[in-house]
C-alpha cells in the first residue's frame, strides 16, 4: 500500500487523520486519512456504499465527523466551517439545483448569495450560460434540462465564484457518453483556472482519465492511495504477450517463460503466449521480470518477432484489493434525463 | 471555451440579504409551480363556503347571521391550517441536493428557513384574502371597516409565521412530507375545532368548554373577531401576541438546534 505524503502541510487542499462518520450501527467512514495536494484532480474511487459520498460531505461542512479530524485548505472543518464554506464549492451527487427555477434563475440566485450585485450576478449568469453552450436553455426550469445539460448547470453553479476546492460527488453517474465527455473537458478548464478538484467516481475509466492521484476507498477506508502508475505497480497483474518466429517452439517456450512469478498460457494463434505477471512488491517491477524472461527465451535459441507488455489497469488493481469490481453497470447505459431520482444510497439523511 | 473562472471574490450576502435572496427563489417557485398554492386557495374556500351553508341555519338561525359570526373564525382558522405546509415543504426541500448546496455556501446558515418563511407570509396572505374576499361577497359586513379588517389580518399572519416554527421543527425531525402532514394535521384538528371558530362554547359540555377556553386558538378568534367589529381591548389582542411570543421562544431555537446537527 502506498500512501501519498504530505510535502508541506500548507500545500494540502486537504488532509484527514482518521475521520469516523458512524449512522447507527454502520461505519461509513471508519478512519480516512487522506493528503490531497493542491493544483489537481484527486479522485476518490470505490463502489457504492463505501463512504465517498459521507467523506466529501464531512468535508463540505455538511456533516460533522464523530472521530478524528479534517482540515480543508488550512482551516478545520468543525472549529472554522465557516472560513471553509467560503473557499469551496460543492456539486452533490444528484443534480444539486433547484428543479423548479430555470436555468438563469438558479445562477442568479447563487450569484446574489454569493454577493453579486443584481446587475454583475446576471452578468456572471449569461457568462456562465454562454461558456457551458446553455444559453438556449436559460429560461427552461431545470426540471426540464437533460441530464448531461443539468450537470453541466451544476457545474457552472459551482464556479460562479472559482472556488479554491471543488468537490464533484461522482459528476458523471448516469450520463451518456457525449455529455461525460464534455464535463471532463469542463473539469479540466476549471482545474487549469487553478481549482482543486475533488472528485468521486465509481468508474474507473472517469478516475484514469481525469485523476492525477487517486484513492481507493472501500468499506469506509482508504485501501490504497497514490499517482495512476503507483496503484498500477501496487497490485493486479501486468499482461506480457510474446509472439514467436516458430510456431513449433512454443511449447518449449512456455516451459521456459512459466515460473514462480509468470503463469504462461497458450493463445489461439499458435506462435502467441500470453503470460501474467502478478505485481507483488518484493518480487521486483514486472518489466525486470518479463526482461529476464525474455533472455531465457534468448538463451534457448528460441526467436522471438514481437513482445508487448502492459500495465494492469486500474479494474485488476481495484479488484486485486477489494475482491470486487467497482461498477457493476457501465455508464452509458442510463438514459439522458434519468439522472435525477433514485435515492442516493450513501446520501446522510 | 475561454476564461470561465473569475478570481473575483466578493464578500458573501450579509444575513438579511442571504433571507430576502431565499423569499425570492419561495417566489420564484409560486410562479413556476402555482399547483402548490392549491391548499392555500382550497382550504379557505371549502371552510368558508361549507360551514355557513351546512350549518348557518342549524347553528345561528340564518346563513347570514351566523356569516358575521364565522368570518373571522374562518380567516384565522383558513391561515393556520396552511401553515402546517411550512413544515412540508420544508421537509421535501431539506432532501434535494439543492439545499445541500445552499448549506455549504458561505451565508448565515438559517437564511435558508428563514427566507421560506417569509415567502410564506405571502401564502398566508393570499389565504387570508380570499377569505375576506369571498366573504364580503357572500354578504359579510365588518363593523370595524377596513381598518379592523387590515388589524385582523395582521395579527392572524403574524401568529400563523410563529405557528409556522412548530412545523418547521417537525419539518427538520421528521423523516417524510406526508409524516409532517399527517403529524401536523393529527396537532392542529382538535386546537382548531376545540375552540369558539364555529360554536360558541356556552354550547360545550363544562370540561370541553375549559379546554375551548384555554386553547390559544380561542383567543386568536376571539381577537380577530373584536378587531373586525371594532370592538377589540388590549388584553384580547394582547393573548394571542403572547402566545405567538411562546412559540417563538420555543421553537426557534428548537429548529436552529435541529437545523445545525443535520
Amino acid at each position: 500500500m502506498i500512501t501519498a505524503t504530505p510535502s508541506i502541510i500548507g500545500d494540502l487542499a486537504v488532509e484527514t487523520d482518521g475521520l469516523v462518520k458512524t449512522f447507527g450501527a454502520t461505519r461509513a467512514v471508519d478512519g480516512v486519512n487522506l493528503a490531497i495536494p493542491r493544483g489537481s484532480v484527486y479522485g476518490v474511487l470505490g463502489p457504492n456504499g463505501a463512504g465517498k459520498t459521507t467523506t466529501i460531505r464531512i468535508l463540505a461542512t455538511l456533516l460533522r465527523p464523530d472521530g478524528g479530524s479534517a482540515r480543508v485548505l488550512g482551516h478545520d472543518v468543525v472549529r472554522e466551517a465557516a472560513a471553509v464554506r467560503r473557499l469551496v464549492s460543492l456539486t452533490g451527487q444528484f443534480a444539486s439545483v433547484d428543479a423548479d427555477l430555470t436555468a438563469e434563475e438558479n445562477l442568479l440566485l447563487l450569484g446574489r448569495l454569493l454577493g453579486y450585485s443584481r446587475r454583475r450576478a446576471r452578468q456572471r449568469a449569461g457568462e456562465l450560460l454562454a461558456a457551458f453552450g446553455l444559453t438556449s436553455a436559460a429560461r427552461h426550469q431545470a426540471a426540464r434540462l437533460s441530464g448531461g445539460m443539468r450537470r453541466k448547470l451544476d457545474l457552472a453553479a459551482s464556479i460562479i465564484v472559482a472556488p479554491d476546492l471543488l468537490f464533484l460527488d461522482e459528476p458523471t453517474t448516469g450520463l451518456d457518453p457525449g455529455s461525460r465527455g464534455a464535463l471532463w473537458e469542463i473539469v479540466r478548464d476549471i482545474v487549469a483556472d487553478g481549482t482543486t478538484v475533488l472528485l468521486t467516481t465509481q468508474y474507473l475509466d472517469e478516475a484514469d482519465k481525469l485523476a492525477d492521484r487517486i484513492a481507493i476507498i472501500d468499506h469506509g477506508k482508504v485501501i490504497a492511495a497514490g499517482t495512476r502508475g503507483e496503484l498500477k505497480g501496487s497490485a493486479g497483474s501486468a499482461g506480457l504477450r510474446i509472439r514467436l518466429l516458430d510456431p513449433a517452439d512454443r511449447n518449449r517456450a512456455r516451459e521456459l517463460i512459466a515460473d514462480r512469478q509468470i503463469i504462461a498460457s497458450d493463445e489461439p494463434d499458435p506462435a502467441v503466449i500470453s503470460a501474467r505477471i502478478p505485481v507483488q512488491q518484493r518480487a521486483g517491477a514486472p518489466g525486470q521480470i518479463a526482461a529476464r524472461a525474455l533472455a531465457r527465451l534468448a538463451g534457448a535459441g528460441i526467436g522471438v518477432s514481437d513482445f508487448a507488455l502492459g500495465q494492469p489497469s486500474l479494474d485488476e488493481v481495484f479488484l486485486a484489493l477489494t475482491g470486487s469490481h467497482p461498477a457493476q453497470a457501465q455508464p452509458g447505459q442510463a438514459q439522458p434525463g434519468q439522472a435525477e431520482p433514485a435515492p442516493a444510497q450513501e446520501a446522510a439523511r | 471555451m475561454t476564461a470561465i473562472s473569475r478570481h473575483e471574490r466578493p464578500a458573501p450576502a450579509g444575513p438579511v440579504a442571504a433571507s430576502l435572496a431565499f423569499a425570492w427563489r419561495s417566489l420564484l417557485k409560486l410562479k413556476h409551480v402555482p399547483e402548490q398554492l392549491g391548499d392555500v386557495i382550497g382550504i379557505p374556500v371549502v371552510f368558508t363556503l361549507l360551514f355557513t351553508y351546512l350549518f348557518g341555519r342549524a347553528l345561528a338561525g340564518s346563513t347570514h347571521g351566523y356569516l358575521q359570526f364565522l368570518l373571522p373564525g374562518t380567516l384565522a382558522l383558513a391561515v393556520v391550517l396552511v401553515t402546517v405546509y411550512s413544515g412540508v415543504t420544508l421537509n421535501a426541500d431539506l432532501a434535494t441536493g439543492a439545499f445541500d448546496r445552499f448549506r455549504s455556501l458561505p451565508v448565515w446558515r438559517p437564511a435558508p428557513i428563514l427566507g421560506a418563511l417569509i415567502g410564506d407570509i405571502g401564502r398566508y396572505l393570499l389565504a387570508g384574502a380570499i377569505v375576506i374576499g369571498l366573504g364580503l361577497a357572500m354578504g359579510y359586513r365588518p363593523a370595524g371597516g377596513a381598518a379592523g379588517v387590515i388589524a385582523a389580518t395582521a395579527l392572524v399572519v403574524l401568529f400563523a409565521s410563529a405557528l409556522s416554527w412548530a412545523w418547521i421543527t417537525l419539518g427538520l425531525a421528521l423523516r417524510s412530507p406526508s409524516a409532517v402532514m399527517s403529524a401536523g394535521f393529527v396537532i392542529l384538528f382538535p386546537i382548531t375545532f376545540v375552540s369558539n371558530v364555529f360554536t360558541d362554547p356556552a354550547t360545550m359540555p363544562g370540561w370541553l368548554r375549559g379546554v375551548s377556553d384555554a386553547n390559544p386558538m380561542s383567543h386568536l378568534v376571539t381577537a380577530t373577531r373584536a378587531l373586525m367589529a371594532g370592538t377589540a381591548t388590549a388584553p384580547q389582542v394582547l393573548w394571542p401576541l403572547a402566545a405567538a411570543g411562546a412559540l417563538i421562544t420555543v421553537f426557534a431555537p428548537l429548529t436552529v438546534l435541529l437545523y445545525q446537527r443535520k
